[in-house]
């Protein structure tokens, strides 16, 4: 009662001066190491997702694909000349089907026309393996030759890149109507615009390419009036004077919708003339190109025309080899672990072996693609670009990871059960297969699939034991020629024209599509074995 | 200090009462056993008997836990461990080459210090020794081998409407009378029991001291134990261990009442270890 207050700043003897100044350093030290753990983490994560922004923005474009539509008859004298039915001659005769194609557009745009370069610019819009695919759907069913037929087919890479806003840049501007028109096709148009502001937005348009390009790239405005394109020459006093390209031959009627398009550069500079560009834009708003799904890219396999290329061979290719990679990691490794961790005595023939793996783990793949060129190819005479070679090297490479993760996974089941087993009178085997190896088991997957993931973005051992070559047919086995998806993505990535570099992103996101599969299916094997404590 | 030896007494002489006549189960002779250079135990020798309960006692360290794998041949699993001697079982030497160490484990069971039961469901963990050894045919047979180890191991009645639970899901106790009730169920001869109950509360080892005293009229039980009073309550004969050494084997009432060595007198009295 009587004993004074304590005094606040008299504390307990711990809590001194010289003690405080520490917790106070030890607190800022705790939180300069968060500070540093968030910012790491942060760096990551912007990584990550300026990777995922930049493929998946370039890879869009690729999964979808304009395709034109078109009725055709399917004459036998063309399709099928000889008559004699027979589907590889019929799937064979790309010339032909390519014929009914060229003669469609042709009727459409350039009746009666025989200048070959004007047809072979209409005749541009596609390529001429386009129709390979039409061909093969009537090999497969020639009792369609000479009935009414609708088909699509891919169009020009070049075209399709346009339409998905590639090519040249752009701008559409509406014009209202077409208030006057004189002249005529063949010699030139005078036309004049309902909108008050249409020559001054071509203009300003016009003006504002220039500016933000290259001196030479004159700037080209095309001009629509109903069903008919023109080219802008010149534009005076709200009156323009304009060039047929193509279309409707006849003047359109006062009063028809007009717009204008105004391209960046002129037709010299650009791979998309603008004829065809009139042609497409004509054929979209009759609602024959659509833009679809691009089933392509995993149904065909590779093409020197991107947009015909697919990735159907190199994805079978992977999945062959990874299938032998499995077969021959995942048990060898195993089982190599168990015996190191379980069975092997400690000595230095063991510790050797723990040694080497553990560098074998860390050799450059390259190294074993080296290996695998000479014993599997040069030594035991095994084809060149097959799964099976490609599988057994990457099988090597991944050998060291898997045994260095299952015994990781091994060592960290406690000894006590172990014991235990050994106690109720279980032989050692027993206890490692009963006991040890179910409970090490989601580690050993997780560690085999880790590895398998590893295998399946290796390119530079596959380089070296020729998968690399073009290969047009799906493989149908582990000896069949074949290619794989880290050395497709090599290939496309250095293809010259533009189309390819969406393809290479379309491919890359194929590829991450199956890492996150295979990481998907880890963790649910993990989930589904492990066992708590 | 002299109360406790009183209680011991006590307790002992009661036990000494239900004795039997005793017949020698385990022969061990001269046994050394080595890690690496250094040697844990020095040429001990000892009578285990039949259906009894024997108890080994002894400071940290001093070779309890070694000597008693030596009866199992668990020893044979730790690499640098090298046993010379000679352990006669029923009259067989356990350390001949015709004895196949698996064989021997599903006669001799051992319950270790920490309850170990495997991450499997209670059933398996009793029906996986059975299983192996081939002890029952068909699922009735080994239901009721697993109703029955449970039973014995009096852990029937707390488990019975979850035998499909995982066994590391129960108490330590009952993990501890499941280890117990597995190494019943490939029915041995030899029990050997590594302090069972260290990691116990007072109840549970109450339990299993219950349960061990009812395990003696089946079983040639060998226990471990850093408790006196333990050793007094349940065991009828006790081993003191010294620093690898046997310094004194005799029925717990006399080593309790009576001890000839001072080292023996000195460490049931609490003065060292
Ligand atoms: N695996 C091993 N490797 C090397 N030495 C060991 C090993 N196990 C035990 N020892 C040594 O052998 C001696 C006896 O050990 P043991 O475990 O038998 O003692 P203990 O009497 O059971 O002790 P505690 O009562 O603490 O369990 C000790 O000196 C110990 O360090
Ligand atoms: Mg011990």
């Amino acid at each position: 009662m009587n004993s004074p207050a304590p005094n606040p700043s008299e504390k307990g003897t711990f809590v001194t001066e010289a003690a405080l100044k520490r917790l106070k350093k030890r607190h800022a030290a705790e939180m300069r190491f968060k500070l540093y753990g968030q910012v790491a983490i942060g760096i990551a994560v912007v990584a990550l997702i300026t990777l995922l922004v930049s493929i998946f923005g370039q890879a869009s474009s690729a999964f979808s694909r304009n395709v034109l539509t078109f009725d055709t008859t399917l004459d036998a004298a063309q399709v099928d000349p000889t008559g004699a039915r027979d589907p590889d001659e019929i799937s064979r005769n790309v010339s032909g089907f390519n014929l009914l194609l060229q003669d469609n557009l042709a009727d459409q745009f350039l009746p009666g026309v025989e200048d070959r370069a004007r047809l072979r610019e209409l005749y541009g819009l596609f390529t001429r393996l386009a129709v390979l695919p039409i061909a093969r759907k009537t090999a497969e069913r020639p009792d369609t030759i000479g009935s009414q037929q609708r088909f699509s087919v891919a169009l020009a890479d070049d075209i399709d890149l346009f339409l998905k806003g590639g090519v040249t840049e752009r701008t559409s501007i509406k014009l209202g109507t077409v208030a006057r028109i004189s002249g005529s096709i063949e010699t030139g148009v005078q036309m004049a615009f309902s909108s008050p502001d249409a020559s001054d937005d071509i203009t300003k348009a016009e003006t504002r390419f220039q500016e933000a390009s290259a001196a030479d790239s004159a700037p080209t405005t095309l001009v629509s009036a109903g069903d008919t394109w023109f080219r802008l020459d010149t534009l005076a006093d709200g009156s323009a004077s304009l060039t047929f390209i193509a279309g409707e031959q006849a003047l359109p009627a006062a009063g028809a919708q007009a717009s204008a398009l105004v391209l960046a550069q002129a037709q010299e500079n650009r791979t998309v003339s603008d004829r065809q560009i009139a042609w497409t834009m004509l054929l979209k708003e009759e609602g024959r190109i659509k833009s679809t799904f691009n089933t392509s890219l995993f149904t065909h396999s590779d093409s020197t025309y991107p947009e015909l290329a697919g990735a159907a061979a190199a994805i079978v290719g992977s999945l062959l080899t990874m299938l032998v990679t499995a077969m021959l990691a995942i048990p060898v490794g195993i089982f190599a672990a168990v015996y190191l961790e379980e069975f092997a005595t400690k000595n230095r023939m063991t510790d050797l072996i723990e040694v080497n793996i553990n560098n074998l783990a860390a050799v450059p793949s390259i190294v074993f693609g080296l290996l695998g060129a000479a014993v599997f190819i040069n030594f035991l005479g095994m084809p060149r670009s097959v799964p099976l070679v490609g599988g057994l090297v990457l099988g090597l490479l991944v050998l060291p990871t898997v045994i260095i993760a299952s015994r990781a996974a091994l060592k960290s089941v406690p000894p006590s059960i172990r014991t235990a087993a050994l106690g109720v009178g279980a032989s050692p085997t027993q206890a490692v297969f009963h006991h040890v190896l179910p409970l090490a088991a989601p580690g050993i997957l997780t560690g085999s699939i880790i590895g398998m993931a590893r295998a399946l973005g290796e390119t530079a051992p596959l380089l070296l034991i020729g998968m690399v070559a073009f290969v047009a047919e799906v493989p149908s086995g582990p000896t069949d020629e074949s290619t794989v998806l880290p050395v497709l993505i090599y290939k496309w990535s250095t293809g010259a024209e533009r189309a390819w570099e969406p393809q290479t992103a379309a491919a890359i996101i194929v590829l991450l599509v199956f890492l996150v599969l295979m990481n998907l299916i880890a963790i649910i094997l993990r989930r589904r074995f492990e066992r708590r404590w | 200090m002299d109360g406790n030896v009183e209680d011991f007494t006590e307790t002992a002489r009661s036990k000494q009462a239900q004795n039997m006549p005793e017949m020698t189960k385990v022969e061990c002779r001269n046994i050394d056993v080595f890690y690496g250079e250094k040697q844990a135990i020095f040429d001990i020798s000892l009578d285990i008997p039949d259906r009894a309960v024997t108890a080994f006692i002894g400071p940290s360290g001093c070779g309890k836990s070694t000597f008693l794998r030596c009866i199992n041949r668990m020893n044979d699993t730790i690499e640098s461990a090298r046993v010379t001697g000679q352990i006669f079982m029923d009259g067989a030497d356990i350390n001949d080459h015709s004895i196949d160490p698996v064989l021997l484990r599903s006669r001799v069971g051992m319950v270790f210090q920490k309850p170990n039961p495997f991450p499997k469901s209670i059933y398996d963990n009793i029906a996986y020794g059975p299983r192996i050894h081939g002890l029952a045919s068909g699922k009735q047979e080994l239901d009721e081998v697993v109703e029955s180890a449970l039973r014995k191991a009096g852990l029937w009645e707390e488990v019975k409407d979850r035998l499909l639970a995982p066994g590391t899901g129960l108490s330590g106790g009952q993990q501890q009378r499941l280890c117990i009730a597995r190494a019943i169920a490939v029915s041995p001869e030899v029990i050997l029991m590594d302090e069972p109950c260290s990691a116990l509360d007072p109840i549970a080892t109450a339990r299993i001291e219950e349960l061990i005293d009812e395990l003696r009229e089946r079983y040639c039980i060998v226990i471990v134990t850093h408790s006196m009073q333990q050793a007094a309550r349940v065991s009828q004969k006790t081993a003191f261990f010294h620093l690898g050494k046997l310094v004194e084997y005799g029925d717990t009432e006399r080593i309790f009442t009576n001890p000839e060595d001072s080292r023996t007198q000195d460490y049931i009295t609490g003065r060292f270890g």
